[in-house]
């Protein structure tokens, strides 16, 4: 270093699973802050070279194409099957899902549940965006009371759509599931929360108690009609009334 | 060798086994139900795992995973969960994974029955699911041969990157015989540097299934068609019985081979010059095999226990060589979920037509 030169320091870099490339996401999606969350998490525990994620048809699908960890696309909605084989097969690889909200919710929901009730040492970051985002913002199951979107355009009326689909409390009252949390990234102080809670739910699967679920409420300005700072403060205020933000089970074992 | 008396059924797993199957995904449905009983039974003892799914989906799509993960992997079936395979089958199909699915064949449409039928041919042999796929599917007519085709299916598999569907039935998969268990040495396969293990283990990043988009869609289609090409020039697999004189040729698959077999030695005893055709691949289908030996028969009766769906690929492949007469579902000597097409209604219309 030449005299009177500054000296750097590099506090915050890309991390280094983020593969180079332009983000496949809408502006003031959060799946690409969840995509470097998951990057920070696996290189933190050192587990990314064992790592091996399945994704199915959702916007969830454009990660692979960006972390340099060992991927596979599942059929819609059969991601948690997929993902059950290569664990069975590879029992000492790190094998997570990575969904969205029709993906496991509606077409997916029967292989997730048996998943968790097998208690698969498995991990599902499960991505709740209250709407089909790739299709173009159809009714989720996860859809709020009262929400426009393409298929409920006077807004989702219970009496003939339902109610709500809470992942994160369903997953608790299961007997194979180790660990479930929701958590946001529309805050840094909820960032940090939801990085611990991935990483005590990837740390279930390599102590081998059980499965992990992590939900996200995750925004999706796009189909939502707003602009990227209003959903944030959607996230914090009508999702997470909706969705309540926490853990939900922290099991030591599923005996 | 080792010598067992087994159904087809026990077969099926003898000969995964034997094949280094490992892996095992299944869902209860008659009348398959010995296979995952041996399955489950079995496979633990030589460190594998059965695991049963919540149905034939996730079967179909654990499959898929293991194979990914670069194992041996197989599920069973009979018809109406065969049917719900074929999505997972064509994303297969598109990513060039191997795997295995035995469909032990019960008549259908719909519920149908439990017993036997032979209404899964056209399902079976043009791809059941979206997109315009192929799988390799082999059609065994005994517990003998249902033990060795399970290990040429997973070969197969592997060699080509294709799903391979060994289509047996109920007979087939009942019908108790000696088998002798044998290991069949194909030849050496290439290591599956594709397999999805951790980038820890090879060095390297895996995208499995990342879609048809990378590479171009027309060099994808291309590659799938050069693939089934190679399939039907080096795969194809029949057995001829009497062909040589003969003035009539019979052409049957699976139990319908046996039954139309039996026909065949009554009608000789009375001297008709009967012959046999059995085509043991049903897709690559023996289609050059076929119209030679039916040019020289002159005439053909197809013995399917269907409404007619082999007859559909035996007529074009025939025509202007033989003549083209069928025996179908109709002919079975009662119209219970029992019925079946016995050998003395067979030799009846071979007396017709000779």
């Amino acid at each position: 270093m030449s005299e009177g030169a500054i000296a750097r320091e590099l506090v915050c870099g890309t991390p280094r699973l983020k593969m180079p490339g332009v983000s496949m996401f809408c502006p003031g999606c959060h799946y690409g802050t969840i995509g470097r969350l998951l990057c920070e998490v696996l290189e933190e525990m050192g587990i990314a070279g064992k790592a091996i994620c399945v994704v199915s048809a959702s916007c969830s699908f454009s990660h692979a194409l960006q972390m340099a960890i060992d991927f596979m696309l599942a059929p819609h909605g059969r991601a948690a099957a997929v993902a059950t084989a290569i664990k069975r097969v590879h029992p000492d690889a790190v094998v997570f899902t990575l969904q969205g909200d029709g993906d496991l919710g509606a077409i997916g929901l029967g292989h997730f549940m048996h998943a968790m009730l097998r208690g698969e040492r498995l991990t599902t970051i499960f991505l709740n965006n209250a709407g089909y985002g790739m299709t173009g913002g159809q009714m989720a199951p996860t859809t709020l009371l009262g929400m426009r979107t393409t298929t409920t355009p006077a807004g989702r009326d219970c009496d003939t759509t339902g109610f709500p689909l809470h992942v994160a409390e369903l997953a608790a009252t299961m007997r194979g599931v180790a660990y479930s949390a929701r958590c946001t990234v529309h805050t840094p102080a909820n960032y940090r929360r939801a990085k611990k809670a991935v990483a005590t739910a990837f740390q279930k699967q390599v102590d081998g108690v059980g499965y992990g679920l992590v939900e996200f409420l995750s925004a999706c300005p796009t189909i939502w009609g707003m602009r990227p700072e209003e959903s944030l403060e959607f996230v914090g205020g009508e999702m997470a009334a909706e969705y309540p933000l926490g853990e939900y089970k922290d099991a030591g074992g599923i005996w | 060798m080792e010598r067992v008396l087994v159904s087809g059924n026990e077969a099926v797993g003898w000969g995964a086994i034997y094949a280094g199957c490992r892996y095992f995904f299944g869902y209860p449905i008659t009348p398959q139900n010995e296979i995952p009983e041996f399955m489950s039974r079995e496979l633990p003892r030589v460190g594998g795992v059965y695991l049963q799914t919540e149905d034939e989906l996730a079967s179909i799509n654990m499959v898929y995973g293991a194979s990914a993960a670069g194992a041996r992997a197989m599920t069973s079936t009979s018809s109406l969960g065969f049917s719900l395979m074929q999505e997972a089958i064509s994303h297969m199909a598109t990513s060039g994974a191997p795997g295995v699915v035995v469909d032990v064949v019960r008549l259908g449409p719909g519920t149908g029955t439990i017993q036997t039928g032979q209404t899964d041919y056209r399902l079976a042999t043009k791809g059941g699911g979206h997109g315009g796929y192929r799988c390799i599917v082999l059609a065994p007519a005994s517990s003998q041969e249902t033990f060795d085709l399970m290990q040429l299916a997973f070969y197969l598999a592997d060699k080509y990157g294709m799903l391979v569907l060994v289509l047996s039935d109920f007979i087939v998969g009942h019908i108790i015989e000696p088998v002798v268990l044998r290991a069949i040495d194909f030849g050496p396969l290439p290591e599956k540097e594709w397999a999805l293990k951790g980038t820890d283990q090879k060095g390297g990043r895996r995208d499995f299934h990342m879609g048809i988009l990378i590479g171009g869609i027309p060099e994808f289609h291309r590659l799938l068609a050069e693939k089934y090409q190679k399939v039907t020039e080096a795969e194809v697999r029949y057995e001829t019985y009497h062909a040589d004189d003969a003035r009539l040729l019979l052409v049957a698959y699976g139990s319908s081979a046996r039954i139309a077999g039996s026909a065949m030695d009554m009608a000789r005893a009375q001297g008709l010059p009967v012959g046999l055709f059995r085509p043991i691949t049903l897709w690559p289908f023996p289609g050059a095999a076929l119209r030679e030996a039916a040019s020289r028969a002159g005439r053909v009766l197809v013995v399917e226990d269907s409404q007619g769906q082999l007859v559909e690929d035996v007529e074009p492949t025939v025509r202007g060589e033989a003549s083209v007469h069928f025996l179908g579902v109709w002919a079975r000597h009662n119209s219970g979920s029992g019925g079946v097409i016995h050998p003395e209604r067979v030799l009846e219309e071979i007396k017709e037509l000779i």
